[in-house]
């Protein structure tokens, strides 16, 4: 049942973040997006990631997925929305993107990755906030730096020009 | 569900699949969402070695700092986009290609 459901997972995911690049209309790659990013916090979940997935509902889906609808409805005239959206480069893109696939699925199979057997945690979430304010308390601090930067930075290109 | 490998190919197919948008599609925002299919499927990397390694939490603060840093991405790139397309009325990438009005 669980490996079904993995597997089930695992297509939503790679199907709706196929649609994500090959559809017409932005609006649904913006809504095939949200579908990829709920499938990508669902393989969280089965790796036992479920503070990472946690986060993931809220930044990407609650966040970054909202601001790109956001984007596309304050860019577009309704007349355009349905304009040819790709480029002259799809044919060199394809063959570059399949067999940059190809290249890295040998990597994936040829490499004897590290590998070793532990228990399932109950929860991450208390291990990641001693890690955070412990070994990782100056990366956190610049992240902080870095998303007010953002926030400043943001605000001051998107306002209008006195 | 319980092999290592599964993960690497679900993320090496969601890594190209992004490459594939980013080289090829005209609008800036479709860009941008091509942009994030990258981030994410290195985002599960760092999770799937973190859990296949031992459970070695290291790896759930690289995926946490990366999460930080799309959302920071994305604000600043739809502000620029926003911008782009007051000046020049479009944000098709291949059209605004002057460095000035």
């Amino acid at each position: 049942m669980a490996e079904m459901l993995f597997w089930l997972i695992a297509a939503l995911t790679i199907a709706s973040a196929a649609m994500v690049v090959l559809n017409n209309q932005l609006l649904y790659s913006a809504i095939a997006l949200l579908f990829t990013l709920f499938g990508v916090a669902g393989l969280y979940i089965y790796l036992w990631a479920d503070f990472i997935a946690g986060v993931q509902l809220l930044v990407y889906i609650g966040g970054i997925n909202v601001l790109i609808i956001f984007g596309i409805m304050l860019t577009n005239r309704i007349s355009s929305i349905r304009l040819s959206q790709t480029n002259v480069q799809q044919g060199v893109g394809g063959v570059v993107s399949f067999w940059l696939l190809i290249l890295v699925s040998m990597v994936i199979t040829k490499t004897p990755w590290y590998q070793t057997t532990s228990a399932e945690p109950s929860s991450t979430v208390r291990e990641v906030g001693t890690l955070l304010m412990t070994k990782y308390i100056l990366p956190f601090e610049a992240i902080s730096l870095l998303l007010l930067g953002a926030l400043i930075g943001a605000a001051l290109l998107s306002r209008e020009a006195s | 569900m319980d092999q290592l490998n599964n993960y690497l190919f679900i993320s090496a197919i969601l890594f190209s699949l992004g490459v594939f948008g980013v080289m090829t599609r005209r609008n800036g925002i479709a860009v941008l969402m091509g942009v994030e299919l990258i981030l994410n499927s290195a985002n599960l990397n760092f999770v799937a070695f973190s859990r296949f390694g031992g459970m070695n939490l290291d790896g759930h603060i690289f995926g946490l700092i990366v999460i930080v840093l799309a959302a920071a991405e994305a604000a600043v790139a739809l502000a620029i986009v926003i911008n782009i397309y007051n000046n020049l009325n479009t944000i098709n990438v291949d059209e605004a290609s002057t460095m000035k009005e």
